[in-house]
Order: structure tokens, then C-alpha cells, then sequence
């Protein structure tokens, strides 16, 4: 999120689509009730069921899942066309006047330089035009033919009502009363917020879908400002942390990004990573990156990491792929090339696509070890359970450990919300049985396993024997000890920059936050942009003063946001190019005419000139990109796609399927249905009564849902002779399941390309372990196949057949 | 299904229902069941609203004893949950108390149809060994190229995205100091 959930009370009109907050997030989205109530606000939802968030907003408008692109495009070009852009915002913080390079173009649903044999783009014209200076070339005016305006304005030409209604299958009315409703939050006094989450992640093109709702709020002037702002409603409670902390495949902490074949050395690495300004003046933050690098990798190996051998960058692996992500991890699991495979409290046979390959994939391993408080599906996926999981137990070959942790009630520690805000909490239970900390358990295999190389040597022992591992008890680190590492600490004395005679940190001291980080080995920061999380005032995790001045929803001093305790990003954009607040009421910085003071921790330099310096200080431009140069794989506008299993075909090129540009495994491929033989367009969800696989194993929650059911509309169940409450089976290219049916007036057809498609709902929450009944999950049917520039799977749109069925057999039934 | 929401968080509001009365009477014959609890603050574990909520326990951890959860709520003093809950947060005793929590590491062999239960020692051991071992037999030191690339492909790991920062930062050190690439959370999906 880049504003707070506390913000959201500050809205004119809440946008949900890609997501059911009243259903996921409940709390949450009582500031949208508090917004409704107390501002007036107004809630439109666009989704494919008139979901519980529809059940309380203004207007609902269907849309078919997979075509949010088509739809945003519209609502942009209505905007555009009919005048209704927050234009001095739009002029001054976006790179709308930056001129593009010749050759740039779109035609047939591609963008130029497409190599259909590669699955890539060519993307040198996708590029500014740059000066004598070095610098970006602009016209203020908009009146060149290639500035980003007009080459916007250009690609949004075929995005008219009717297309929208042709693609989306949302009726051209209702697509109007949308799209006109968004474009009142065109003035300087009326804000929208975009409230979404993995209805939009959950696509071949995810991030494109993201992207035309961070550029429709761009040209409304809605990133910044208090109300405003794009929104991400995260999954876990401490998704945002694990990303933060660079948890993934091709991170590593504060945004850093792991180095790939490419960097052969340290220098090498850093020489694409300092973001030079692309315009005068601009800060380009990213120009510190050193900084955060060096005093990451003292984090990681102290001493061992010195200026002589770069910091020991040769410590770290070396990408030769963008990603072993887990799609690219479980595809070489099942061709045999992987052998061990540690799954902490995570359970992939529920979570990723095409359970089949899941199994397949686990029962190859020679070993797996999985860290959990619960049973879960995957650490008994060897179990035979009938038709909930009909498995060959003797034939799998496959050791398992299963090691039982601690719970949030039996720990220490923070947890990140989607606000940014890192919450302390404090263990209120003993563990049961011999559950244990997760840390303990992964300071244990540390330990054993540099024990054993400290004996036996082996393959490349350096970044083991000489990681960090500093703590009062080696055995088990306090959750105190790895928040201090994480935010940082000097490491010799600190001398003041202004005041070479003055001593800022002493040595042994921590930072206050990343401001105080240097590049010359000096400083440790496991993650900068934790820093000041815990300083030399303590644990700022733990502050808990609700006071909020004025109302505003900032509650700065409320735990500790990153960064720098900052509530809302990019919030300098809340004020003009002056420096005076868009709207006075709903003020969060201003420009006294020396520095920037507000309700928020300002997000520029406190002393930056309004007039010279841009909003979006972590790019090179100071502006914020409705043209996304060569960042983005699959384009840098976004254009409609079709998902890979899709009932209708690409109204921009007929023969396209799904995105160009993603990868596709040639077995994956071969298991693509069409929907000659599928004709059915099935989406995933959530309910409110449940969270993911674990609640099941709650009595409460698994008596008020207690069984797994698929949601269909009642003409479709009239066509297939389907009872409500009857059972039905479901089934793809992929799997099958059986579910009873819901038979609702929820879900309706939708007219699309001219013909009628049918939507069939599955919600995830039910496995073969737990208090529930046994049941099954959309991803036994989902396509193996992920976003383009993430690789997240397309688990939100995929095609199903659908018939009357009889009830699942257990094993026991069976016997 | 709205109804049966409603239900969970009427069970804690039910107790405040009663009359002064008949609460004088409950109080003088039965003690109020939270006045020995300790109070510790805490955060609920599911979605990423993240909602303040206060456990009662019996016993302190703090003092050195052992503590058991008797009731959570929702913490009135939070900015964003300002003591309300969801369905699943206000049944969060249940995820404590599952009866299917797990108490003891287990152990499958290959070809096995049974877990069985297997000391933390053994189990440890074993998992470092398998894991050096697969390590110094697969682990790409150089490239073609005689570039250090000092990648380990052939075991992976996934993080759990309900793990504490703290947590996160030691999982992190030990997975990408071994080498490990194939290394995601749920961010992912």
C-alpha cells in the first residue's frame, strides 16, 4: 500500500476491483464503511461475482476475469477524452512530456520488437530520446507527436465503450457509470483509492493490471495524497516483510536485487544499479544503492567482507535465469534435477497450480522438511486419502521431516502489514509440545552444517564459515538481537560530514536509520530500509501512541513504518508544484518556504526546492512513468491480453494467445485446455470465514464453513441439470474435483465477443487435513503458468468443464 | 453465512449482555475469569490488515513459567482494528489450541505409509547431512566462463510468510549463505 488502512477514511470513492476486502479484509475495510458514513464517500466494485464488498457499494459492474486492462484503458481514455485529468498534476509529476524514440509503435497487440521464436521483446526503441546532456528530452507543451501524452492517448484510441463491452463483457452503461464516477476524482479536491489484491497479481499480465490503475490515479492526481493512493491488500500477515526482506528467488533485502552471470564483479554490479538522474536536479535515490550494499553485505559476513575482495561479492550466487522461482523450481523438481526441498510454513500441493505436477514433483525429492504449527496437505502429500489425494503411497520415494514450530502467540517479533507499518508483539503462551521457534530450527541446521563443513570441508565452505552469526546464544537468536542487526549499527566511529572533529555514531552504536549508512565498511544494516526500526531509542516497533493530530489517520507515533516511519509515499505529490496543498482540507505536507513540514514524514529531502525537485525521488525522471521504458517485460503501456486459457479469443490479434512474452514450460504448454473442450471460465477466492489452509483446522471456523462448494449461476445450472446443493464435478486440462454446487444470482453470464460465457466460483480453503470436511482447491485446475515480469500463476482465470457428479470416496469409504 | 459470522463475535459480546443485577450475582458467585490472566499485545497472524488483539494467558513467560492462552480479543487502544475482529481473528484460540497442532518431529521413511516420531537431534542431524551432502555433490562453484556463480539449484527452500521480520532475516542469512536460489515466499503466488 502506499497509504495506510487507517487512510482509507480519507476517500472520495473507493475502487474495488481485483479483490473482495469486505470478504478478506474485514477490519480493514471498516474505513471504507467509516469513509462511506462520515465523508460521503461512494464504493464502486467491478467483478466477476457481485461479491460481499459488492453487497455494500454504490455501484457494481460485472467484468469477465482476466480483462481488468481493457477496462482501465477504457476508463483512461474516457478521462482523457472527455477532459476529465487533473492536468497540473499530471503535467508537473508524470513523464507525460518526455519524448520517445522513433521506431516505438503497437500494431496487432504487440508492441515493436517482438521475436516470436524467444517469447521476448526487442526493447531498445522503448526508450526516451536523450539530449547532448545526458538528459531525458521533454515538451512542456504536450504538442510534440512523440511525447508520452499523445503516444498514451494514441494506444488508448481502441479502448471505446463498446470494445470494453465486447471484451469485458461488462454492459456499455455500466461501464459509463463507472468510468464517469472515476473521472469526477479528476479535481484537486476529490480523491479515489484503488483497493485490490491477488484478483489482479493472479494473471499472466498481473503487473500490467496493476500499472493501468497506478497511471489512471496518476492522471487524476490520486498517488500521495490522503485518500488516495494504490492500494495493495496483501495476502499474509507478514507478506510485505518477507518481500521486504527479500525473501525471493531475485532479491536480496530493501529492494536490493540479487546479481546475475552478468556481474562478474562487484564493481560491475554496482556500475547498472546507480541510477544516474535523467533530469536536472533529480534525486535518484537509488544513487546511495553502495551505501545499502556494502552494509548489507558486512551484515551478512562482518569482517570476511572487506574493500579488497568487494565486500566478499563472490559470496553470493549468481543468477543465470531471471529467477528460480517456485513455478521454474517445481518444474525442475519434476524433471528429477532437484533433490531436497525445505517448505516452512507453506504448503504448495494447496498453493500452487496443477496439484498433479505438485505431487509428482514432491514424490521425486529424495528429501523434503517442512516447518509448521499445523498439519498441512504437503508435509502428508505421500498420504493416500481417496479422492482427496489419490497418491501411490509405496511407490514414493521420498523422506519427510516434519518439524512442529511455535505459533504468533508463543513468539517475539514484528510483523509488516500492507501499510508498512512493522507491528512489535510479544510471546503470550508456551509452546506446546517440543514445538519450536522457527529461528531456533534454522539456527540449528546452520550450525550443524557448518560444523560439518568446519570438519570435512566441502564444496565452497567460505560464506558459510564466515557468516555472522553473532548472538548471545548461538543456538537460538533473540528476536531483539535480529531487529538490531536488520536496522544497523556503526561498526567504527562515524564522523560527522560537516564536522570532521565530531564523532556522529560511535563505534558499536546503532544507526538512527539509512541516512547514517556508508559505503566504506563502516556500518552494518541487515535491511536499509528498516533502518531506525530499532535505534538508539529503543524498539520503535513496540511505540504505542494512537494519538493522531487533527484526524488525519497518520498515527506517526503508532510502531514504526518504512521507510523513515513515512505513512503515505510519495507524499510530496499532495502538494502543487509550489508547494501548497492540492486541497487545504486534506493537508498532509506543505512548503513554508524553507522546508516541508506536515503530518507526515516528508517524502524529498526536507529542504528540496518544490519548483526543482520531482515527487518519485526513486526514479531517475523525479516523475512517475505512464511510460514504463524497458522496465517491463510484456510493454511499456499496458494492452489487453487474454488469459492463457481464455473462452474467447483476442479481439487485437486473433491468433494470440494468453501473453506473448510469458514463459510457458513445453509440458505446461501441452496441458493448456481450449475452450472447445472447457468452456467454462473458472476463477479462485477467498471467504471471510476462512484464512488460506490453516483456519480449517479450527473448529469454529471449519462449523461456519465447514465444506467445499463451487459458486455457478442458475442459468448455467439450468443448462447443465446441476441442483443447488447437488454434487458436481469440475475438471481441466489439468484435474478434477468435486465440490456441491452453490447456485446463485451472484455469478450471471456475460456477453462476450458475442457469445454468452459462463463464470464458475472456487474457493481455496479446503485439504484433506484439519477439523473440516475433506475437500479439494482451485489449484488442482489451475494452468501452470505465471505473470510475465513475476511469474506469479495465472490462478485467478482459467477454463473448467462442469457436471452433475456424485460425492467424493474417502479411503476408509472406499475399503 | 453473514449470520453465522455475526455468531463468533456475539459469543464474547454475549457476556457483556447481562443486566447490572444479574452481573452482581455472576460476579459474587463465579470471579471474573480474565482478573488472572496476564495481558500480553499482540498482533493477529492472518491477513495483512493486521489487527491488534490481546491474549490472556495463565501464567507469564516473562517470569519464567510456563503460560496457557485462555482468551484473545481485539485490542480497543489500535488504530486500525480499534478492538473489532473477524470471524477468524475472534476465533484465533481455536489456531492455538487446534488439535492438530503438532507437538513432536516426524519422520517419513521412503516408501512409508506412517510418520514416526523422531528426536530433534536425530531429525537435525539427519536433515544437515542430506542437505551438505546434496550441497557438495551439485553446488555450481564456477560457470563455463570460470566465473565465481557459487549456485546450489538442486535443493530449495520456501519461506513462510507468516514468520516475523526477525525470523525472515535469520532464514534469509542461512538460505542465501548455502547457496540457495531456488528460494521464494509467498509473494510469489
Amino acid at each position: 500500500m502506499t497509504n495506510a488502512w487507517t487512510d482509507i477514511k480519507n476517500t472520495d470513492l473507493v475502487v474495488v476491483m481485483g479483490g473482495n476486502a469486505a470478504e478478506a479484509h474485514p477490519c480493514g475495510f471498516k474505513w471504507v464503511t467509516e469513509a462511506k458514513a462520515h465523508r460521503g464517500a461512494k464504493l464502486i466494485v467491478v467483478d466477476p461475482r457481485y461479491t460481499r464488498t459488492a453487497s455494500v457499494s454504490d455501484y457494481y459492474a460485472p467484468i469477465r476475469q482476466g480483462t481488468d486492462i481493457a477496462f482501465l484503458n477504457g476508463v483512461m481514455k474516457y478521462c482523457i477524452d472527455n477532459g476529465k485529468v487533473q492536468w497540473e498534476y499530471m503535467k508537473a509529476f508524470t513523464n507525460a512530456s518526455f519524448i520517445v524514440k522513433d521506431g516505438f509503435g503497437y500494431k496487432d497487440g504487440l508492441f515493436t520488437g517482438y521475436d516470436e521464436e524467444k517469447r521476448d521483446y526487442d526493447k531498445s526503441t522503448w526508450d526516451y530520446v536523450l539530449g547532448d546532456d545526458g538528459f531525458a528530452v521533454t515538451d512542456p507543451t504536450l504538442e510534440h507527436p512523440r511525447c508520452v501524452w499523445n503516444l498514451l492517448k494514441e494506444h488508448l484510441a481502441p479502448y471505446t465503450p463498446e470494445l470494453v463491452e465486447q471484451v469485458c463483457g461488462t454492459p456499455k452503461e455500466k461501464f459509463l457509470k463507472v468510468a464517469e464516477m472515476i473521472s469526477e476524482c479528476s479535481t484537486p479536491t476529490k480523491t479515489m483509492t484503488s483497493m485490490y489484491a491477488l484478483g489482479w497479481t493472479q494473471h499472466s499480465k498481473g503487473s500490467q493490471n496493476i500499472r493501468a490503475m497506478a497511471m489512471l490515479q496518476l492522471i487524476l492526481g490520486n498517488i500521495g495524497v490522503r485518500g488516495g493512493g494504490m492500494n495493495a491488500l496483501r495476502g499474509h500477515s507478514n507478506i510485505q516483510g518477507l518481500t521486504d526482506l527479500g525473501l525471493m528467488s531475485h532479491l536480496l533485502t530493501g529492494y536490493l536485487t540479487m546479481p546475475t552471470e552478468k556481474d562478474t564483479d562487484f564493481d560491475t554490479y554496482m556500475s547498472t544499479r546507480q541510477f544516474k538522474p535523467l533530469r536536472p536536479g533529480q534525486t535518484s535515490y537509488w544513487q546511495n544503492y553502495k551505501k545499502f550494499m556494502v552494509s548489507f553485505q558486512k551484515a551478512m559476513w562482518g569482517d570476511a567482507a572487506t574493500a579488497e575482495n568487494g565486500w566478499a561479492f563472490n559470496y553470493i550466487p549468481k543468477l543465470d535465469v531471471p529467477a528460480y522461482d517456485v513455478l521454474r523450481m517445481f518444474e525442475l523438481m519434476n524433471s528429477g534435477k532437484v533433490n531436497g526441498y525445505i517448505c516452512q510454513g507453506f504448503n504448495p500441493i494447496l498453493a500452487f497450480p496443477n496439484r498433479a505436477k505438485i505431487t509428482s514433483s514432491l514424490s521425486k525429492l529424495k528429501f523434503m522438511v517442512t516447518m509448521d504449527p499445523l498439519e498441512t496437505e504437503t508435509s502428508r502429500f505421500w498420504e493416500n486419502h481417496g479422492d482427496f489425494n489419490d497418491v501411490d503411497t509405496a511407490s514414493i520415494n521420498t523422506e519427510v521431516f516434519q518439524l512442529p514450530t511455535t505459533c504468533f502467540a508463543e513468539e517475539d517479533g514484528s510483523l509488516t502489514n500492507s501499510g508498512r507499518w512493522l507491528q512489535w508483539h510479544w510471546q503470550a503462551s508456551s509452546p506446546p509440545g517440543e514445538a519450536k521457534h522457527d529461528s531456533w530450527i534454522i539456527a540449528q541446521l546452520f550450525l550443524r552444517m557448518r560444523e560439518l563443513y568446519r570438519k570435512e570441508g566441502g564444496a565452497f565452505p567460505d560464506p558459510i564459515l564466515n557468516l555472522s552469526w553473532n548472538y548471545e546464544d548461538e543456538n537460538e537468536p533473540t528476536a531483539e538481537e535480529l531487529a538490531k542487526e536488520i536496522n544497523g549499527r556503526a561498526l567504527s566511529d562515524l564522523m560527522d560530514p560537516t564536522d570532521p572533529s565530531k564523532v556522529l555514531v560511535a563505534a558499536g552504536k546503532q544507526v538512527v536509520n539509512f541516512s547514517q549508512l556508508r559505503d566504506d565498511g563502516s556500518t552494518m544494516a541487515g535491511c536499509w530500509v528498516y533502518s531506525g526500526c530499532w535505534n538508539e531509542q529503543g524498539n520503535n516497533m513496540g511505540r504505542r501512541d494512537n494519538h493522531d493530530p487533527d484526524d488525519t489517520g497518520a498515527y506517526l507515533g503508532w510502531t514504526f513504518a518504512w521507510p523513515l516511519n513515512r505513512r503515505t509515499l510519495y507524499n510530496r505529490a499532495s502538494a502543487d508544484i509550489n508547494g501548497k496543498p492540492w486541497d487545504p482540507t486534506r493537508k498532509l505536507l506543505e512548503w513554508d518556504g524553507s522546508k516541508w513540514t506536515g503530518y507526515d514524514v516528508p517524502d524529498i529531502a526536507p529542504t528540496a526546492k518544490p519548483q526543482d525537485v520531482g515527487p518519485f525521488i526513486m526514479n531517475q525522471e523525479g516523475v512517475s512513468r505512464l511510460f514504463a521504458r524497458g522496465m517491463m517485460r510484456d510493454g511499456p503501456f499496458p494492452a489487453h491480453m487474454e488469459p492463457f486459457e481464455s473462452p474467447v479469443e483476442n479481439v487485437f490479434n486473433r491468433k494470440m494467445r494468453g501473453n506473448p512474452v510469458a514463459r510457458v514450460f513445453a509440458s505446461d504448454a501441452a496441458q493448456l485446455g481450449t475452450s472447445a473442450e472447457f468452456p467454462y471460465a473458472a476463477t479462485s477466492y477467498r471467504l471471510t470465514e476462512h484464512f488460506h489452509y490453516w483456519t480449517k483446522h479450527n473448529r469454529v471456523n471449519s462449523a461456519l464453513q465447514p465444506e467445499f462448494f463451487v459458486e455457478i449461476s442458475e442459468e448455467l445450472a439450468a443448462e447443465k441439470k446441476i441442483e443447488h446443493g447437488g454434487w458436481v464435478r469440475v475438471w481441466s486440462k489439468r484435474g478434477s474435483v468435486k465440490a456441491k454446487a452453490v447456485v446463485t444470482k451472484r455469478i450471471r453470464p456475460l456477453i462476450c465477443d458475442g457469445k454468452p460465457v459462463h463464470i464458475v466460483g472456487i474457493p481455496l480453503h479446503w485439504g484433506f487435513t484439519g477439523s473440516a470436511k475433506k475437500g479439494f482447491g482451485p489449484n488442482s485446475l489451475a494452468a501452470f503458468v505465471g505473470d510475465a515480469n513475476i511469474e506469479t500463476p495465472e490462478s485467478k482465470a482459467f477454463l473448467v468443464n462442469i457436471e452433475p457428479s456424485t460425492a467424493p470416496k474417502d479411503k476408509e469409504a472406499s475399503v | 453465512m453473514k449470520l453465522a459470522g455475526a455468531g463468533v463475535a456475539a459469543t464474547s459480546m454475549g457476556a457483556l449482555g447481562f443486566s447490572e443485577a444479574e452481573a452482581a450475582e455472576i460476579a459474587h458467585v463465579r470471579p471474573f475469569k480474565l482478573a488472572t490472566t496476564t495481558e500480553t499485545r499482540q498482533t493477529c497472524p492472518y491477513c495483512s490488515v493486521a489487527c491488534g488483539i490481546i491474549i490472556y494467558s495463565k501464567g507469564d513467560v516473562r517470569k519464567g513459567g510456563n503460560a496457557e492462552v485462555v482468551h484473545i480479543e481485539g485490542d480497543v487502544d489500535h488504530p486500525t482494528n480499534r478492538g473489532t475482529l473477524c470471524p477468524k481473528g475472534a476465533a484465533l484460540k481455536d489456531f492455538v489450541k487446534s488439535p492438530t497442532r503438532l507437538l513432536y518431529p516426524m519422520h517419513r521413511k521412503p516408501g512409508s505409509d506412517k510418520f514416526e516420531r523422531m528426536s530433534w537431534d536425530e531429525a537435525l542431524d539427519r536433515i544437515a547431512r542430506l542437505m551438505k551432502d546434496d550441497r557438495d555433490a551439485n553446488f555450481l562453484a564456477k560457470n563455463e566462463k570460470g566465473l565465481d556463480v557459487n549456485r546450489w539449484t538442486t535443493t530449495g527452500m520456501l519461506a513462510a510468510s507468516a514468520t516475523s521480520n526477525e525470523t525472515a532475516w535469520a532464514t534469509f542469512k542461512f538460505a542465501k549463505s548455502i547457496g540457495i536460489v531456488g528460494f521464494d515466499n509467498q509473494a510469489r503466488v
